[in-house]
């Protein structure tokens, strides 16, 4: 069968996905938790404990703002023992809440057992309103209260419910161990997510590099009239925008949203919490995160407590090898370089991937040689060069002109550049000012 | 505390670089070289020889001493000019004609307009050219192929293109076909000409290369060839007798390492497919002009320079596809 991808550009990096395989664990309870209440896209959520509360696993600690930000619940039992400001992995200092773990006692309400719990008996408003409830955010990378996505803006109609089984970075494994080991909590993920959009059809999207994962799905879906589709391997293909057109053909307008042609885009570790919230009554306390790199003595999947310092997550695969130069929260084409492991893992953590001396550093940046790489590479269809000039000059309208706003930011372009030439900082440092001038504008 | 470093992402590289760039361009020369020595011999060892080192030598002296940069001399785009350079001679040129050609490539081509990257025409051209109307005896008498060891005394005569833009007034094109190379010979190279344009297949199998390494596309290539076989196919059925077949166009001449190697030059080409093919489409038409109603019987230098001269219009103009055609009102 011919696989399917999406037309324009893209990149293929060695795979690296050293931790594929192994089993997910759950990690051992660290000393302290730190818990940000910046986790997700939005504003920021209210604490609603004080120092020196004591805290079971899954209250409620901080309280949604409004309809653009989430719950956030302990992930621990403890006293509260600081609320206070803590570096968190985006490398500012945020306000957070410190927990001292003291034993393991959880919410009543929260089922911990394994049963699979497959009929779903809520109706589509209850649904949403639970996703609200455990603070359920996309776990891909880009934290997007899912609840948001789940409510369908008037005038618009969701058709299509596609599943991101992608994980097209490098290194990463934690959304394939999910497939290969929850798949029928995932299917009644699957399942809820289509009730809570009210939609028929449901497609999940996985690069063939995971032979095993697809299988597995096709099998446990038969009959389901939820389709698998086998995709080849392609980075950014995890992209909504380039998955959506991947899967349906459907191409997502500029500055518009894959509900512009209506499609919702999940990804697996976003269903299978829906599920445990849904089905569980269990809120996002803790996540599947790849810890993983070259000189690592045991890359692996874990189950980690939001909150969990990295140190902790790395001693507990074997410590920190001493050629590492580069600790990355996420993905090595669109994480975030750490600067010191003393930083919580977050909702939107999905790996961290320790990159050895030799490979951490950048090449000397030379001219451009004008070979239009970035061109064929950029799966947007824009040209990473002329943005780059163009930012060097600050010529922000011609940027804007020229559809910087598109960017997703993936990075292929600097990935392919044989000049080294970093595009990807200059197009960002351009985005942002861009940005500014349309609010502005707005504002007028 | 381990220090670690922190830069924005992407955090790894796909490992391409300028000098992996230009020294697969130079591999992918080597069929053509090995061709080019088995006719043409001690000439080719010699002028390309000379035509490299020299290039090197003023890259590295230009920079140093009159730019006052870090040399780049080693980074492979002087070595490749200087094998294009040589490639386009032919190989009884007198060396210190050579280091003229490679003292214009690279001083006027390529470093008046700061280096790499920033040059408007292909260098090794505009060093070809250079030559070619300083000195157009030596750049129009041919070796014939065959004659190893020698160089300057070699017997010469006129190319298939000459020949049969010399006879086509007065005789029908089939009859000079005929005492021309047969269709295989040229595409093996067994003719007079340039040094290293001679083997239409040496240069096919290059082009493969630099394809599979993705070096290059096939928007260039394939444009200009086509061209050229379309407007001479339409010109030779509307009269054979008054015009000479494509194939002859095609396997005659610079056209393949011109299509292949000049063109395709990144600095001086554009850089979306679309442009590239009006880039390719516009240099077969001004070829086949100046082959068939121009005054020289070559004039895929000359086309390519032009439409250098294009390329950031090109560029400027020929967008590429953008993901998402309409725009959302939100």
């Amino acid at each position: 069968m011919k696989l399917k991808t999406f037309a324009m550009g893209g990149v293929h990096p060695p795979e690296n996905k050293l931790s594929a395989g192994v089993r997910i664990r759950d990690l051992s309870l660290p000393e302290m938790v730190v818990i940000p209440v910046s986790q997700h896209l939005g504003a920021p959520s209210k604490v609603i404990v004080e120092r020196g509360e004591q805290v079971k696993t899954g209250q409620l600690i901080a309280r949604a703002e409004g309809f653009v930000s989430t719950n956030i619940h302990a992930s621990v039992s403890g006293k509260v023992t600081k609320v206070d400001v803590f570096p968190d992995p985006s490398g500012y200092r945020r306000l957070a809440v410190q927990i001292k773990v003291e034993g393991d006692e959880w919410m009543e309400t929260i089922d911990r057992s394994d049963t699979l719990v497959e009929e779903i008996t809520l109706e589509a408003e209850e649904i949403r309103k639970r996703i609200v409830e455990a603070g359920i955010v996309g776990l891909g990378g880009a934290t997007f209260p899912t609840h948001v996505k789940l409510t369908t803006p008037r005038g618009k109609k969701a058709e299509y419910l596609v599943v991101n089984g992608v994980e097209c970075e490098p290194y990463l494994t934690a959304d394939h161990a999910l497939m290969m080991e929850r798949s029928e909590a995932l299917l009644a993920g699957i399942r809820i997510m289509m009730k809570g959009l009210g939609v028929e059809k449901a497609i999940l999207g996985i690069e063939n590099n995971k032979p095993d994962a697809i299988e597995k799905m096709r099998e446990i879906t038969r009959g389901t009239g939820i389709r698998v589709a086998g995709l080849k391997v392609k980075y950014p293909q995890g992209g909504e925008k380039q998955l959506v057109k991947a899967v349906l053909n459907r191409e997502v307008p500029s500055g518009g949203l894959p509900i512009d042609v209506g499609v919702v885009v999940f990804n697996v570790g976003t269903v299978h919490a829906a599920y445990e919230a849904v089905q569980k009554n269990r809120p996002l306390i803790d996540r599947v995160v790849t810890i993983t790199g070259k000189s690592l003595a045991r890359p692996s999947n874990f189950r980690v407590r939001i909150g969990t310092p990295v140190a902790h997550l790395i001693e507990e695969t074997g410590g920190l090898p001493e050629d590492t130069a580069k600790v990355i929260n996420g993905g090595p084409m669109m994480g975030k370089a750490l600067s010191t492991l003393d930083v919580p893992v977050v909702k939107g953590t999905s790996g961290i991937v320790l990159i050895r001396d030799g490979e951490a550093r950048r090449n000397v940046v030379i001219q451009c040689i004008r070979c239009g790489k970035c061109m064929q590479v950029c799966p947007m269809g824009l040209e990473p060069y002329l943005l780059m000039n163009l930012s060097e000059k600050e010529m922000f309208e011609r940027m804007e002109s020229e559809r910087v706003l598109d960017c997703i930011e993936c990075g292929s372009c600097s990935y392919t550049c044989p000049s080294s030439r970093p595009l990807l900082d200059y197009i960002r440092l351009g985005k942002a000012e861009v940005n500014k001038i349309v609010r502005s504008r707005k504002a007028v | 505390m381990a220090r670690f470093i922190v830069s924005p992402s992407p955090h790894i590289s796909g490992g391409e670089s300028v000098p992996r760039l230009m020294y697969g361009v130079i591999i992918s020369l080597l069929p053509a070289f090995g061709v080019s020595v088995f006719y043409f011999g001690i000439g080719m060892l010699i002028i390309t020889t000379v035509s490299v080192l020299s290039c090197i030598l003023f890259e590295y002296l230009i920079q140093k001493y009159i730019l006052k940069v870090r040399p780049s001399h080693l980074d492979g785009s002087a070595v490749l000019t200087g094998l294009l350079l040589a490639f386009c001679l032919p190989t009884n040129i007198p060396f210190w004609m050579v280091i003229i050609g490679a003292l214009a490539a690279i001083g006027i081509g390529k470093m008046t307009f700061g280096g790499l990257g920033n040059n408007i025409f292909n260098p090794a051209l505009v060093g070809r050219v250079f030559l070619f109307i300083s000195f157009p005896v030596a750049m129009t008498s041919w070796p014939e192929p065959g004659q190893w060891m020698q160089y300057t005394d070699a017997a010469t005569g006129a190319t298939p293109l000459a020949v049969m833009k010399e006879g086509i007034a007065t005789r029908p094109a089939g009859e000079i076909l005929s005492e021309l190379p047969s269709f295989l010979q040229l595409f093996l190279g067994n003719m007079k000409g340039s040094s290293g344009e001679v083997a239409a297949f040496a240069l096919l199998i290059g082009m493969c290369y630099m394809l599979y390494r993705k070096i290059i596309t096939w928007h260039i290539p394939v444009s200009i060839l086509g061209t050229v076989f379309l407007f001479t196919g339409i010109l030779w059925l509307v009269n054979p007798d008054r015009f000479a077949s494509p194939v002859f166009h095609l396997l005659t001449g610079g056209l393949m390492l011109g299509a292949i190697y000049m063109a395709t030059d990144y600095v001086t080409s554009p850089m979306t497919g679309r442009g590239m093919l009006i880039y390719g489409a516009g240099i077969g038409i001004v070829t086949v002009l100046i082959r068939i109603f121009g005054a020289y019987p070559e004039g895929v230098q000359f086309a390519i320079l032009i439409f250098n001269g294009f390329t950031p219009l090109l560029n400027k103009y020929i967008k590429p596809v953008r993901f998402g055609k309409e725009v959302a009102h939100g």
